[in-house]
C-alpha cells in the first residue's frame, strides 16, 4: 500500500511541478504577493495633500497653516489664491483637503471673538477623510487653547497656565501603529487558502476532464490512496508558502515574530484540513476545470471579505457576524496575528484552534464521503 | 475578416457558456454576492471599540471623565478593573482594545488646574482600529479638558477664556462620509475584472488542453476572427454584470449618481475590452488552465483589488509601488467611476483617463494577436 501511495505521490509531484512556469507560480509568486500586499495594504493615513487658502495672511493664520504642515500628517501641495483653483484641485483629486482662513481671521482673534477656520475635505474616501478631520481638529484645538491662554495672561497681566486633562497613550505590541505588522502576516491565510483550495480542486477535475481518471481507476490504487496522493503535494506547498511568507515578513518587512513556531505550523495543519477539504468537495461537484475554478472563487471571495483581514468583524451587522463563525479563515487569521505580534500561546488561542479543528474535521469528512461516492 | 465566421465562433462560444450553466451562474452570482457584502456588511469605519477602565481615583470627577467615554457611540465600556493583570488579559484575548488608567490624584489635579495625564493603553496589533480608537479617545479627552479649563478659571475668578478657534469642517462630494458611497463605484471595476479573469483566462487554454484547438486550426477561421468571436460572449456577460451593478447601486443602496450615466457605460465598455483582452492574452500564452488560473489571479484580480485605490489609498503607498499602479488599468477606471458617481465630472475632465483605457485595450489585443499562433507545436 505504501508502495502504491509512493508511486501516486511521485506522479502528482511531477504533474504539479513539471512545468517550470508552475514552479514559478508556486514558489516565486507568493513572495511577490506578500511584497505587494505588504506595501499596498496600508491604512495608515499620513501625508494628506493639503492646499492652503489664506485670505488673511496674518501672523496667526500663517502660524496655523504652519502647524498643519509641521504635524507630519499634512503635506502642503500649494497656496491657492482663488476659489476656482481650490475647486479644481479637489475635483482633480490632487489635494484631499483645503484649509481656508477668511479676511477677518486675525482681526477676530485680536478682538477676542471666535475665529472660524474652514476645513474643506474631499469626502469620497470616507476613511481617509475621517482620519484627516480628526488630525485637523487636534491641531486647531491645540493652537486655539494656546491663543486663549495667551489672551488670558494678557488680560490678567501675569502668565496664567490652566492645564486640563491629557492622554498619554501607549500602544502594546505595535508601538507606532504600523499597519504592515497587522497585514503582512495575515497574507499567509489568504495565499495558503487560495493556492491550496484552487490547486487541489483543479488537480482532481483535470483528470476527469482529460480522461486520465479512468486510467487511475483501473490501477490497484485505492480511494484513500488517491485522496492522499491528491492532497499531500498541496499540504507540502501550503507549508512551503507559510515558510516563505513568514521569512519575507520577518526579514523584509521587519515584522516581529514573538510566538512559537510549533503553534504556527500546528494551526496551519488544522487550517489545511478546511482548505483542502473544500477543494476536494468542489472537485466532486465539478466536471470541468473552469467549473472548479469558478466554484473555488465563489467560496474564496466571501471567505476573504468576511475573515476580518481588512474589514473589522465588529463593524459588521450581527447576522453577518454569525456567518463568520463558520469561516475557517477568521480563526486562522486571529491565530496568525496573535502568534506574530502578541506571542500568545495555547492558553489564549485554544478556542480558535478548537474551532479550526471542528470546522476542518467536518468539511474533510464530508469531502471524503462524497469523494468515495463519485469515484465509485 | 468575415462577419459570418466571427458570428459562427461567437455562437459556438455562447453555446459553451450557456451549456455550462453553473459557470455562468457563478459568473453572475459572484458579483452579486460582492455587491451585497460591500453594500451591507463591509466597512472600514470603526465604532463600539471595547474599553476597559481602571479608575484609581474613584471620585465624582473621574466618573464624570469616564462617563464621557461610555456616552460616546465610539466606545463600549466592557468593564472595570483594579489591576494591570486583568488589563493584560483583556487585551491579549481581544476582549478590550483600549484600557484607560485614571490616576489616584485625578480629581485634585483637575480641580487645581495643574494638569493631569490619563494613561491609555491600546492594542496596537490592529493598527487601523487602534488609530481610530486613539483619535476618538483624544477627542473625548479634549472635550472634557476644555470644560475643566473653563470651570477652573471661573472658580479662580479669572476672566473666562475668550476667543480661540473654531473648526468648520465642510465635506464635499460624500457629505455623510459614508464608506459605502466610496467603495461602491470602485466595486464595479472589481466585478468586471473578476469576470474577465475568471471567464476569459480559460477560453483558449481549454481548447489547447482538450485538443479542440486542432479542429479550429483546420478550419479557415483566421486569428482575428477567432479572438473576436471568443470575446463577444464574455463581453455580453460583462455588460450584464455592469447593468446589474448599476441597478443595485441605484435602487438598493441609493448611491448618489451625480454625473452622466452614459459616461459610466462608455467608460465601462472601454475598460471591459482591455480586461477581457488581458484574460485572453493570459490564456493564449499559458495554454494550460491550471497555470492560467494562477496567472490570472496574480495579474488581474490582485492588482485590481490592491493597487487600484479601490480600498487602499494609492497616496499611502511607497514610491515604487505607486509607479507600479500606473500600469494597473483598474486604477484609472476606479478613478473614472468615482469622479462620475460622486463628483459628477464630465468628458472634459476625464478624457485623459479614458484615452489610457483605450490605449491599453488596443495594446493587449494586439499583443494577444501577435502571440497567438494557429499552428501545432
Amino acid at each position: 500500500m505504501l508502495e502504491r501511495l509512493k508511486a501516486m505521490l511521485i506522479k502528482e509531484f511531477i504533474q504539479v511541478l513539471r512545468d517550470p512556469r508552475m514552479r514559478f507560480v508556486v514558489l516565486v509568486i507568493p513572495v511577490f504577493q506578500t511584497i505587494v500586499f505588504g506595501y499596498a495594504v496600508n491604512t495608515d493615513v499620513r501625508h494628506v495633500a493639503l492646499a492652503v487658502y489664506d485670505l488673511d495672511n496674518s501672523s496667526q493664520s500663517r502660524e496655523l497653516a504652519d502647524r498643519f504642515v509641521k504635524s507630519g500628517y499634512f503635506d502642503l501641495y500649494e497656496h491657492v489664491h482663488d476659489e476656482a483653483r481650490a475647486r479644481e484641485l479637489i475635483d482633480r483629486g490632487e489635494v484631499k483637503a483645503i484649509l481656508r482662513m477668511n479676511h477677518s481671521f486675525g482681526e477676530k482673534l485680536a478682538g477676542g471673538s471666535l475665529a472660524p477656520v474652514q476645513f474643506i475635505l474631499d469626502g469620497t474616501d470616507s476613511n481617509t477623510a475621517g482620519i484627516a478631520l480628526n488630525y485637523a481638529a487636534r491641531i486647531v484645538a491645540g493652537y486655539g487653547t494656546q491663543l486663549q491662554m495667551e489672551s488670558l495672561s494678557r488680560a490678567a497681566g501675569r502668565p496664567i497656565a490652566i492645564n486640563g486633562v491629557e492622554l498619554s497613550s501607549r500602544a502594546w505590541f505595535n508601538e507606532n501603529l504600523e499597519s504592515k505588522n497587522f497585514f503582512v502576516p495575515a497574507v499567509i491565510t489568504n495565499i495558503v487558502y487560495i493556492i491550496t483550495m484552487l490547486l487541489s480542486s483543479m488537480a482532481v477535475v483535470r483528470e476527469k476532464e482529460i480522461g486520465t481518471i479512468e486510467q487511475v481507476i483501473v490501477t490497484p490504487i485505492g480511494k484513500g490512496e488517491f485522496i492522499l496522493g491528491k492532497t499531500v503535494p498541496f499540504i507540502l506547498i501550503g507549508y512551503i508558502n507559510v515558510i516563505i511568507i513568514s521569512l519575507v515578513a520577518v526579514f523584509w518587512f521587519d515584522v516581529p515574530f514573538r510566538g512559537s513556531l510549533l503553534l504556527l505550523f500546528g494551526s496551519t495543519a488544522l487550517f489545511l484540513m478546511s482548505s483542502l477539504g473544500i477543494g476536494l468537495l468542489i472537485s466532486t461537484v465539478s466536471r470541468t476545470q473552469q467549473q472548479a475554478m469558478m466554484s473555488a472563487f465563489f467560496v474564496i471571495f466571501p471567505s476573504m471579505l468576511l475573515s476580518g483581514f481588512a474589514f473589522p468583524i465588529d463593524s459588521m451587522p450581527p447576522a453577518v457576524q454569525w456567518i463568520t463563525y463558520a469561516n475557517p479563515m477568521r480563526f486562522f487569521l486571529v491565530i496568525i496575528r496573535a502568534v506574530f505580534q502578541k506571542g500568545s500561546g495555547f492558553d489564549i488561542l485554544w478556542p480558535q484552534l478548537l474551532a479550526l479543528l471542528i470546522i476542518g474535521v467536518t468539511i474533510l469528512s464530508c469531502a471524503i464521503m462524497r469523494f468515495k461516492k463519485t469515484l465509485a | 475578416m468575415k462577419l459570418k465566421r466571427v458570428s459562427a465562433i461567437a455562437r459556438k462560444e455562447f453555446l459553451h457558456v450557456l451549456r455550462d450553466w453553473r459557470s455562468l451562474g457563478i459568473g453572475i452570482a459572484i458579483p452579486l454576492v460582492m455587491l451585497f457584502l460591500f453594500g451591507y456588511a463591509l466597512t472600514l469605519d470603526v465604532d463600539r471599540v471595547p474599553l476597559i477602565v481602571w479608575d484609581q481615583s474613584q471620585t465624582p470627577a473621574s466618573r464624570d471623565f469616564i462617563g464621557g467615554f461610555s456616552a460616546s457611540r465610539y466606545f463600549e465600556l466592557i468593564g472595570s478593573t483594579d489591576d494591570y493583570r486583568t488589563i493584560e488579559r483583556a487585551i491579549d484575548s481581544r476582549e478590550a482594545v483600549v484600557a484607560l488608567v485614571v490616576p489616584v490624584d485625578f480629581e485634585r489635579r483637575v480641580l487645581s488646574g495643574s494638569g493631569v495625564s490619563v494613561q491609555a493603553i491600546l492594542d496596537g496589533s490592529d493598527s487601523n482600529v487602534a488609530s481610530f480608537a486613539l483619535g476618538y479617545a483624544e477627542a473625548v479627552t479634549a472635550n472634557y479638558s476644555r470644560k475643566v479649563t473653563v470651570d477652573v478659571s471661573r472658580r479662580k475668578g479669572l476672566p473666562l477664556p475668550r476667543g480661540g478657534l473654531q473648526l468648520e469642517p465642510r465635506v464635499w462630494f460624500n457629505t455623510d462620509m459614508e464608506s459605502r458611497n466610496y467603495i461602491f463605484p470602485g466595486l464595479i471595476a472589481i466585478v468586471m475584472m473578476v469576470i474577465a479573469a475568471l471567464l476569459t483566462s480559460l477560453t483558449f487554454a481549454r481548447e489547447w488542453e482538450g485538443g479542440t484547438m486542432e479542429q479550429l486550426i483546420a478550419t479557415p477561421v483566421t486569428r482575428g476572427e477567432l479572438m473576436l468571436g471568443k470575446l463577444i460572449p464574455y463581453y455580453v456577460i460583462g455588460l450584464l454584470d455592469l447593468v446589474l451593478a448599476v441597478l443595485v447601486g441605484e435602487f438598493v443602496f441609493h448611491i448618489p449618481l451625480r454625473g452622466d450615466i452614459g459616461l459610466i457605460f462608455a467608460a465601462s465598455l472601454l475598460f471591459l475590452v482591455g480586461a477581457l483582452g488581458l484574460g485572453m492574452l493570459i490564456s493564449i500564452v499559458t495554454k494550460s488552465q491550471f497555470l492560467a488560473s494562477q496567472i490570472a489571479l496574480v495579474a488581474t484580480m490582485l492588482p485590481a483589488f490592491l493597487l487600484s485605490g479601490f480600498i487602499f489609498p494609492i497616496d499611502n503607498m511607497p514610491y515604487p509601488i505607486r509607479m507600479v499602479t500606473h500600469i494597473v488599468t483598474a486604477r484609472y477606471f476606479v478613478f473614472l467611476l468615482r469622479s462620475i458617481y460622486l463628483k459628477g465630472l464630465g468628458v472634459g475632465e476625464l478624457a485623459g483617463e479614458a484615452l489610457l483605457l483605450a490605449a491599453f485595450a488596443v495594446f493587449v489585443l494586439a499583443l494577444g494577436y501577435y502571440k497567438f499562433r494557429k499552428r501545432i507545436e
